[in-house]
């Protein structure tokens, strides 16, 4: 057995309450690429930042070549030859790439940038990169930008290479390139440990893999003996019933109909790929997916919240009967015609609450333009307010308490029960019960359930595929900004929902522009 | 009295570039101290307690001690000043506007009232101010050929050794920004403080040093105009609002200290040139002392329409940086 070029045993890290990595072990051999899967959320990140001195291990030992090293910062990973590339990229915008390639060297001797210059043009010629080491960052493309990240830790004489999702950004073809680069590397000897939930790439790249759920390790496969329905699977666990009500949907109508919706984000590239789809009223529409593949430009483009390039969202208007498009509406347009959006997770405060005003002022927020004078009337906000909290059983002090000072959970309720109040037509829930505990969640479903029997037709953005199988009538599947399946919840499975959801697209993400 | 116009608009610049060049240190490790009004004001009241000290304590008056004394109560004080902001938004991630605000008041409260003690003290009871010609006069010594080379010697050579020191730490500053590592790894912290610690670089350590070396350089501002342009006299509130306009240079510069002295020249003559046309009413004099906040606004909305990106301010200016935030 050779010595293992990294090897960690028993790795714990917790954020507050919350376990991030449980017990992990991983050994990476001297010219081997680990692929590190996982969904999103099962802390490959938090691992990889703990080998690389962003963060620090709560419990267990890391190992470089045998000998057991403590790792405080990212200074610490280099003297051990670590380097990371990031999902994020840390490249300071107005310098150069060779300016961002030498930071943070303590070369002894004169600073020349000429000399180091030299040597970034040597490294990329030996891996066939090509870059121009005075090019600003800020004009370069993000697979150009990547490029930097990768000289950037061989210029530092790295021998393990970490890449964080490394993929998720580029076109198939700088992939492509980007596997030359690193069978290459694996070549010279170095250790690669290549993070993603592309199954595709990481059986065509790795030679082990590694599969975390939910912060836990568990287990370790050879590349060349396992398949894609094995490690789906392991990584989306076995199926658990949660027996959560599902009544069959009744008075089922279009309601919502988008058509060939697409979108492109400020880096000029696709978050949505001709998404198609139907959402009827009394009927639960589930939408799963790696975070990231386009959930949140879509119910954004619905709400009017984001422009899209093009594509058609009609709303069918029970009121009225007539058919309205809803592009062009104002935001404010739009929740008036009763499609309300609630949940936006990473920042749930941000989007919907106001987090130093009190649930009463928080209820206001959506009702303050129907007032008829310039003065506040808090009479019915206030009610509004009793009854979420005592309805939906909400732990708080008063209605009088800022709703910052609430847990998670019970901010959700607040925000749920105040779109819910407005009797919407269309409701839209982006992961309503991350970070809840199993009776608020269970609370939540009822709701949401609730909502579905009154005939509306709910958009449930979930990431628990037990909870969209058992909760959802349809699902639909989003993988890198495209639909890649609409299902039927009652008659599939969580590995066949875990293959659409890693499956690739027809062309991936178009080419920049 | 072009030549009058021109010495006088640079010994008005000098504070001003001093000002600007710390200012431009500082924001470079991404803190705003909008206290380098209140800085300089320490710089220079601390450079009027040493000197009205050794003054009043020494028999035998030495040149030398006497720019000594007051240049070190001034580099104290005002590296007091930048400890005290840089341990408020540094380590305690302070809000950086409301810490330099606070500190501004703080610091030109504390220099009028050492400011009124000494003019108590001197028994000057006639005009509130105090006078410390012989400390000045130390200050003030120029370079002796300087009186023989006509309209040239009084053009280049007739400022003090704090004018000539303000250029030179001024080029000294744009070399270290672009030409050593220290100083690439100092505008990586003020442009991405998550980069530079990913790299490495003691973050703390390159905030706190920014912002105490930039400090220093400000108040150095506020000696220079209390011992060279007031000839040694100290009068409460004299200062008047030089820090802001050492902020404003800040912007018109750039954020490069080499375009600040030119820039400096420029404001120290807009700020005095209603003084040398003749005629004007007490309304237009009024206006001509708008001019060099009317430029500074002209050069923002230029660069902002430009919006190249090397002329933009560090990225992360005005933010707290903390490692494991998520």
């Amino acid at each position: 057995m050779p010595v293992p070029a990294i090897e960690l045993r028993n790795i714990s890290k917790s954020f507050g309450s919350i376990a991030a990595n449980k017990n992990i072990n991983l050994t990476v051999n001297r010219g081997e690429i680990l692929s590190i899967l996982g969904e999103n959320g099962s802390g490959k990140t938090t691992l990889m930042n703990m080998i690389c001195g962003i963060y620090f291990p709560d419990h267990g030992q890391i190992f470089i070549d045998g000998k057991e090293v403590v790792i405080r910062s990212p200074r610490d990973s280099f003297e051990y030859k670590i380097g990371m590339i990031h999902q994020h990229f840390k490249l300071v915008d107005v310098f150069s790439a060779a300016e961002n390639i030498i930071l943070g060297m303590e070369d002894t001797g004169k600073y020349n940038l000429k000399k180091s210059i030299e040597q970034i043009k040597k490294i990329s010629e030996e891996y066939g990169f090509d870059i121009d080491p005075n090019k600003k960052i800020y004009e370069m493309s993000v697979s150009e930008k990547q490029t930097v990240e990768i000289i950037k830790v061989l210029y530092r004489g790295a021998d393990i290479l970490i890449l964080d999702e490394p993929t998720a950004v580029l076109t198939p073809q700088e992939t492509d390139k980007l596997f030359t680069v690193l069978r290459k590397m694996k070549e010279n000897g170095k250790s690669i440990i290549i993070i993603t939930h592309k199954l595709h790439e990481v059986l065509s790249i790795s030679d082990k893999v590694s599969v975390l759920r939910k912060g836990e390790y568990i287990g370790t496969l050879i590349t060349k003996e396992t398949n894609e329905s094995q490690l789906t699977e392991m990584m989306v666990g076995k199926k658990i019933s949660l027996d959560i009500d599902r009544s069959e949907p009744e008075g089922c109508e279009d309601r919502l109909v988008v058509e060939n919706l697409n979108c492109t984000n400020s880096d000029g590239i696709k978050t949505l790929d001709s998404v198609s789809f139907t959402a009827k009223s009394g009927e639960i529409l589930g939408i799963a997916g790696i975070a990231g593949s386009g959930q949140k430009e879509l119910l954004e483009s619905i709400a009017g919240l984001q422009k899209f390039d093009s594509g058609e969202i009609v709303y069918n208007n029970p009121k009225t009967g007539k058919a309205d498009n809803l592009k062009g509406k104002t935001p404010l347009q739009i929740r008036e015609l009763g499609v309300r959006l609630s949940f936006v997770p990473e920042d749930r405060l941000g989007m919907g609450l106001v987090g130093n005003m009190d649930i009463t002022d928080n209820m206001m927020l959506r009702s303050y333009r129907k007032g008829k004078t310039a003065f506040l009337k808090r009479g019915a906000p206030k009610k509004l307010a009793e009854k979420v909290v005592s309805d939906l059983e909400v732990v708080t002090p008063g209605i009088g308490t800022p709703v910052r000072r609430l847990s998670g959970g019970n901010v959700q309720k607040i925000l749920v029960g105040r779109e819910i109040a407005f009797a919407p037509t269309v409701f839209m829930a982006a992961y309503p019960v991350r970070g809840l505990d199993i009776n608020s969640s269970y609370l939540i479903y009822n709701l949401l359930n609730e909502q579905k029997e009154n005939g509306v037709a709910v958009i449930f953005v979930g990431e628990d595929l037990d909870v969209l199988l058992e909760l959802c009538d349809r699902i639909m599947v989003l993988s890198s900004g495209s639909v890649t399946g609409i299902v039927d919840a009652k008659n599939t499975t969580k590995e066949e929902l875990g293959i659409l959801m890693t499956k690739n697209s027809k062309g991936g993400y178009g080419d920049e522009q | 009295m072009i030549v009058a116009f021109i010495t006088r608009a640079i010994m008005q610049a000098i504070p001003l570039l001093y000002g600007s060049t710390g200012e431009i240190i500082t924001e470079k490790s991404g803190h705003l101290n909008l206290g380098t009004a209140g800085v300089m004001y320490v710089g220079g009241i601390c450079g009027v307690i040493g000197a009205f000290m050794y003054e009043t304590h020494t028999s035998s008056f030495n040149s030398v001690l006497a720019v000594l004394v007051p240049l070190l109560a001034s580099v104290l004080g005002s590296a007091i000043m930048g400890l005290i902001y840089a341990i408020l938004t540094v380590t305690l991630r302070a809000n950086q506007n409301v810490t330099g605000l606070a500190l501004t008041t703080f610091g030109v409260g504390f220099g009028n009232f050492f400011g009124g003690s000494l003019i108590k003290l001197s028994g000057n009871t006639e005009i509130p101010s105090i006078a410390l010609s012989n400390t000045s006069n130390a200050f003030r010594t120029t370079l002796p050929f300087a009186d023989k080379l006509g309209v040239i010697g009084k053009l280049l050579f007739s400022y003090s050794f704090l004018a000539y020191a303000a250029i030179i730490i001024a080029f000294i500053a744009t070399y270290y920004f672009n030409h050593t590592r220290s100083g690439l790894h100092l505008r990586a912290v003020g442009e991405s403080p998550a980069t530079a610690d990913a790299d490495g670089i003691n973050v703390s350590a390159y905030k706190y040093g920014a912002t105490i070396i930039g400090s220093v350089i400000a108040g150095l501002g506020g000696l220079y105009y209390v011992m060279d342009y007031a000839n040694g006299v100290w009068s409460n509130d004299g200062f008047g609002d030089r820090g802001w306009l050492a902020i404003a240079l800040v912007i018109f510069a750039i954020w490069r200290p080499n375009i600040g002295i030119i820039g400096s020249f420029v404001f120290g003559g807009l700020f005095i040139i209603h003084n040398y046309i003749p005629g004007l009413s007490m309304g237009a004099q009024e206006i001509f002392k708008m001019a060099p906040y009317v430029v500074t606004i002209l050069v923002l909305i230029i660069v902002s329409t430009r919006k190249k990106r090397e002329n933009l301010p560090p990225a992360s200016l005005g933010l707290s940086y903390f490692r494991e935030e998520r």
